[in-house]
């Protein structure tokens, strides 16, 4: 009986290079119950983080019970991270559910029924229309709903009411991975495929903490690394993360460069790419454009420079691009570590200019996986609840524009496309001004996970914006509603959901929501009828009915696009489960990796976007697009790197980050409901370095206020294993718990501090690039509530307790590898360890 | 080349002007974080276009005492307007300034050809394209604003 606190990735399975993952089936069920005692298995995906693990929800009584890996699955081969394991089912029961409508009467919320509540907002809406039109409705969702929610979402909005504000959540998760692809590639979609994994020679990781953020995904690379051929990592993060600590052992380089300096980093391995001859100069010539820009623009950054900027020893530099440069297949990953921090876009795309120097793209071993941060955060964007145009459409261009007219039968000019989408932050800004007067939220808790806390709370609470909340809790968000709406959520609703490496997965409805909530799709379908949203022929709008009828016109949308969806129906994703986009007459199998030819979606009809200057976020025109004649060709962009908006000063003497722990899910509003996870992580801390704190006095478990201009919090101090001169905070407390230790108070909101400001691309906020200082409050009577088990863990020579006491799981090796489709080591399976139910604890 | 120095002159002060009137937009609406951080930013393109010249000014001697192209030079933006209407006016404000400046390149490119300064003339080309950046930006945000600021009623 496995204890997956302690164990966080479970027993490895080590394989030669080139053969397929062994299969291990991961189970856990509650209160101690057996295979035996679950009624039934209904398939679905995991939601808790954005790998989009396939498993099967245990039913009892009526009650999801507990989740199992799906063997079969091209995804995970069977496993499940803690986080899936012990997290998916708890909250759904939890006592504390939304169960009933409610609306602010006399400044309190108060029950009501759903009539009531949508007559509410319904009211609201149609007298805003009447007075000022559709620019002063805002929606803001997530990315943890369904395809078929997100495009129902797209249309009412776009075709419905034809507003432009419109975004999620995935704006801070995952929007420069969307930026960086449309930047490079002409349209967002994930080049590479996790199958790469087996192929490769090297793997980046770029800012990506993949051990605690995608922990099956880290297993699939740890049964390499521990086999006797493994590839090389590399990890760029300025903490010693469990990922820097297996670069070491791979023989790799772990490269800490100083918050706020990613670009100046990757613009001297790009330098180091020329200088050594790593360019494959026939295949740039071919398939590329603008190389000689490039050259020029990171010609200044020599290793010596690039050391002085980002405090990295030049050896390590030209070590890690040697690396790059004669592994014959890389694997390059990339998350938060970059989106969330200074020149977002720009480093993203230094990534993509690295493997198309050597033309290492659409073949087995070599990709580049641009991560997500949520389970479904890939649909908010294909869909275009995040502002842009649904199926990867350019909003710039009048022909992608006729064409969903045309597929939704209304004026083109009702769908808003006479400027770029409004970006959360934007949507927020005129929320505060009180020029969006009706704001919408869906799924998520901006209260807590928006930069500044204390600003978005005074937006959402204000008089000037009339707040609408959808969620299965009464969030710190919801708190501050006018309207709030119960809603369904994961295994209480049937809908289809895409993971970063494009693979669709149908999660079906297992159980009945509590009480009175229902599944935002019926919430937003309510809305639109009773709006009376119709088409040009009266017919009403959108015209489908349940999931999968949207389903199916989600489908239609993204034919002729990259996107293509036209092959998949909910039978078919009923048979071997995770089917990767594009599925079509010349794919029905699906497609493992983008951009084999290599021919990118860059002609000017076909793109996302004209593109944008990296550094100012200017947009490129059409006539400047189409001048250039990419035909097919990828885009070489480079830009210079710029200090950071806020340094370190004397008031403020060190650097600020955010993150994540592997127990915990954003504000936790699932994770802190599941005991196992809330106890493995149960309370804020703040990280310093050994040498940062001995200067300050400060010692392990101490109370500290951390303070920056905006904003402070007062946390314990774990001495950990962060670099000198950086401070991490986690992101995920806000005020709610479990056990209530914190009623009320923001006294733990990484948020606090953060700035607002935003990447001139992806419109993407930066959480980690923020000054402060740290001063001791008290003595600690005991060790930080932080996790001693991944990049959290004490410094070295500390004598803290381990992180440890998960509820029991099981975890079973397959002897028989079962088949993928389109994983390209199909047939090379290697017999798999023996053994079979597996312990250690 | 009686005019040239003047033309090297006005790419000075109308870079100055641009600069300035950059920064002003930067506080005047600071509380828009990407118009504050970005203003900014073009402030120093601004700057750095005449730390470039500055050789050149001293070689040619700034001549503005010459009266016609005078009435050229484009005065700044003293203080800027309130309201996302106003930031769309500034916007544009500093859209023509900008322009200015941007054909003064144009022009200052075309006397250096003719003398044959490369010096000059590299100058007045790696300007001109930032100017055009300057300009682009400049474009792309009022698209942004515009919808909003014209069509719902700002509440102040």
């Amino acid at each position: 009986m496995t204890d997956r606190i302690a164990d966080i990735w479970g027993d490895r399975t080590p394989h030669p290079k080139g053969s397929v993952w062994p299969a291990r089936v991961d189970l856990h069920l509650e209160n101690g119950l057996g295979e035996a005692d679950v009624d039934r298995w209904v398939q679905s995906a995991c939601v808790l983080c954005s790998n989009g693990c396939g498993c099967d929800i245990a039913v009892k009584d009526g009650r999801m019970v507990g989740v199992r890996g799906r063997a079969g699955d091209v995804v995970n081969h069977g496993r499940l991270g803690p986080k899936g394991l012990y997290g998916s089912t708890p909250w759904a029961s939890s006592a504390d559910r939304l169960t009933r409508p409610l609306v602010r009467d006399g400044g309190d919320l108060v029950e009501t029924d759903w009539e009531t509540a949508m007559g509410r907002v319904v009211e609201v809406s149609k007298k805003l229309l009447d007075e000022n039109g559709p620019l002063t409705h805002g929606f803001y969702t997530s990315g943890q709903m369904f395809i078929e929610e997100y495009y129902t979402l797209a249309v009412l909005g776009k075709a419905g009411l034809g507003t432009p504000h419109m975004d999620g959540n995935t704006r801070l998760c995952t929007a420069t991975s969307a930026a960086a692809f449309k930047e490079s590639f002409g349209a967002d979609g994930q080049p590479g495929s996790y199958t790469d994994i087996e192929h490769c020679d090297a793997v980046f990781l770029y800012g990506h903490n993949m051990a605690e953020t995608q922990t099956v995904l880290w297993a699939r690379i740890l049964d390499r690394t521990r086999a006797a051929d493994p590839p090389t990592l590399v990890c760029v993060d300025p903490r010693r993360t469990p990922v820097a600590d297996e670069a070491e052992r791979t023989g790799g380089v772990h490269l800490a460069p100083r918050v706020g300096t990613n670009l100046a980093l990757m613009n001297g391995l790009t330098r180091e790419l020329f200088a050594n001859g790593w360019v494959d100069d026939e295949w740039v010539a071919a398939h590329t454009l603008g190389v000689d820009d490039l050259r020029e623009v990171v010609e200044p950054y020599t290793p010596e420079k690039v050391a002085e900027i980002c405090g990295v020893s030049s050896g390590d530099l030209c070590r890690a691009a040697a690396i790059f440069g004669e592994s014959e297949n890389v694997l390059s990953t990339v998350l938060q570590g970059f989106y969330q921090s200074h020149q977002a876009t720009a480093s993203a795309v230094a990534v993509h200019n690295l493997h198309l120097l050597r033309g290492l793209i659409g073949r087995p071993g070599s990709g580049v996986l641009q991560m997500n941060g949520q389970p479904t955060a890939q649909n908010n964007r294909e869909c275009g609840a995040d502002g842009d145009l649904p199926g990867f459409r350019n909003w710039n261009n009048p022909a992608h524009v006729q064409q969903l007219a045309d597929l939704w039968n209304v004026d083109p000019l009702t769908i808003p496309h006479w400027a770029p989408p409004t970006n959360a932050m934007q949507i927020f800004n005129y929320a505060e001004k009180g020029s969006i007067e009706l704001l919408w939220i869906s799924a998520t808790n901006p209260a807590v996970s928006m930069p500044e806390s204390a600003r978005i709370r005074r937006i959402l609470s204000g008089d000037q914006c009339f707040v609408v909340v959808q969620d299965l809790f009464l969030t710190e968000t919801a708190q501050l509603a006018d309207v709030v709406l119960p809603a369904a959520g994961w295994g209480e609703k049937t809908g289809t959901f895409t993971n970063v490496n494009r693979t669709v997965h149908l999660s079906e409805k297992a159980v009945e929501p509590p009480g009175e909530a229902r599944s935002d799709l019926d919430i937003f379908l309510m809305y639109a009828r009773a709006m009376g949203f119709t088409d040009l022929d009266g017919a009403p709008l959108p015209s489908w009915t349940n999931p999968e009828e949207a389903f199916d016109a989600w489908r239609s949308a993204t034919a002729g696009r990259p996107v293509d969806y036209t092959g998949l129906s909910y039978d078919k994703l009923r048979g071997p489960s995770g089917i990767p986009w594009p599925v079509n007459d010349q794919a029905p199998q699906g497609t493992d990796r983008l951009y084999t030819d290599p021919v990118f979606p860059t002609d000017t009809d076909q793109c996302e976007t004209y593109g944008h200057d990296l550094l100012t976020g200017g947009a490129v025109t059409e006539e400047e697009h189409r001048a250039m004649a990419p035909n097919g060709r990828a885009f070489l962009k480079g830009a210079p790197y710029t200090p950071a908006h806020e340094q370190p000063s004397e008031d403020y003497p060190l650097l600020y980050t955010t993150g994540r722990t592997v127990y915990q899910f954003h504000t936790r509003t699932k994770t802190a409901r599941a005991r196992s996870l809330h106890d493995a992580a149960p309370d804020a801390w703040v990280e310093l370095s050994p040498t940062d704190a001995e200067g300050l006095g400060i010692s392990e478990g101490d109370l500290v206020e951390v303070r920056s201009p905006r904003g402070k919090i007062e946390v314990r101090a774990r001495i950990g294993r962060v670099m000198a001169g950086a401070v991490f905070a986690p992101f995920h407390y806000g005020s709610w718990d479990l056990d209530d230790i914190a009623p009320g108070q923001q006294h733990r909101q990484a948020n606090e501090l953060t700035m607002t400001v935003w990447d001139p691309v992806s419109k993407q906020p930066y959480f980690k690039t923020a000054a402060c200082r740290v001063t001791k409050l008290e003595s600690g009577d005991r060790p930080a509530p932080a996790p001693t088990t991944a990049a959290s863990a004490p410094a070295r020579g500390s004598s803290v307790p381990p992180t440890e006491g998960g509820e029991a799981t099981t975890s079973q090796i397959l002897e028989t590898t079962p088949t993928y489709a389109n994983d390209p080591a199909a047939g090379t399976a290697h017999p798999a360890p023996t053994g079979t139910i597996s312990g250690r604890s | 080349m009686p005019h040239l120095s003047t033309y090297v002159a006005l790419a000075d002060r109308s870079e100055q002007t641009l600069a300035e009137s950059f920064r002003a937009v930067a506080e005047g609406h600071a509380a828009e974080a990407d118009i504050f951080h970005t203003c900014e930013m073009l402030a120093r393109w601004s700057d750095g276009h005449r730390d470039r010249l500055a050789p050149v000014v001293s070689r040619y001697g700034e001549d503005d005492s010459i009266t016609e192209p005078e009435r050229l030079h484009a005065s700044g933006l003293a203080e800027v307007r309130s309201g996302q209407i106003g930031l769309l006016r500034d916007l544009q404000d500093l859209h023509v300034l900008a322009t200015l400046v941007q054909t003064t390149w144009t022009v200052v490119a075309q006397g250096a050809q003719g003398l044959r300064d490369r010096e000059l003339l590299s100058i007045a080309t790696s300007a001109n394209a930032e100017t055009s950046r300057q300009l682009s930006w400049l474009n792309t945000r009022m698209k942004a604003a515009a919808p909003q600021a014209l069509i719902v009623d700002p509440k102040e």
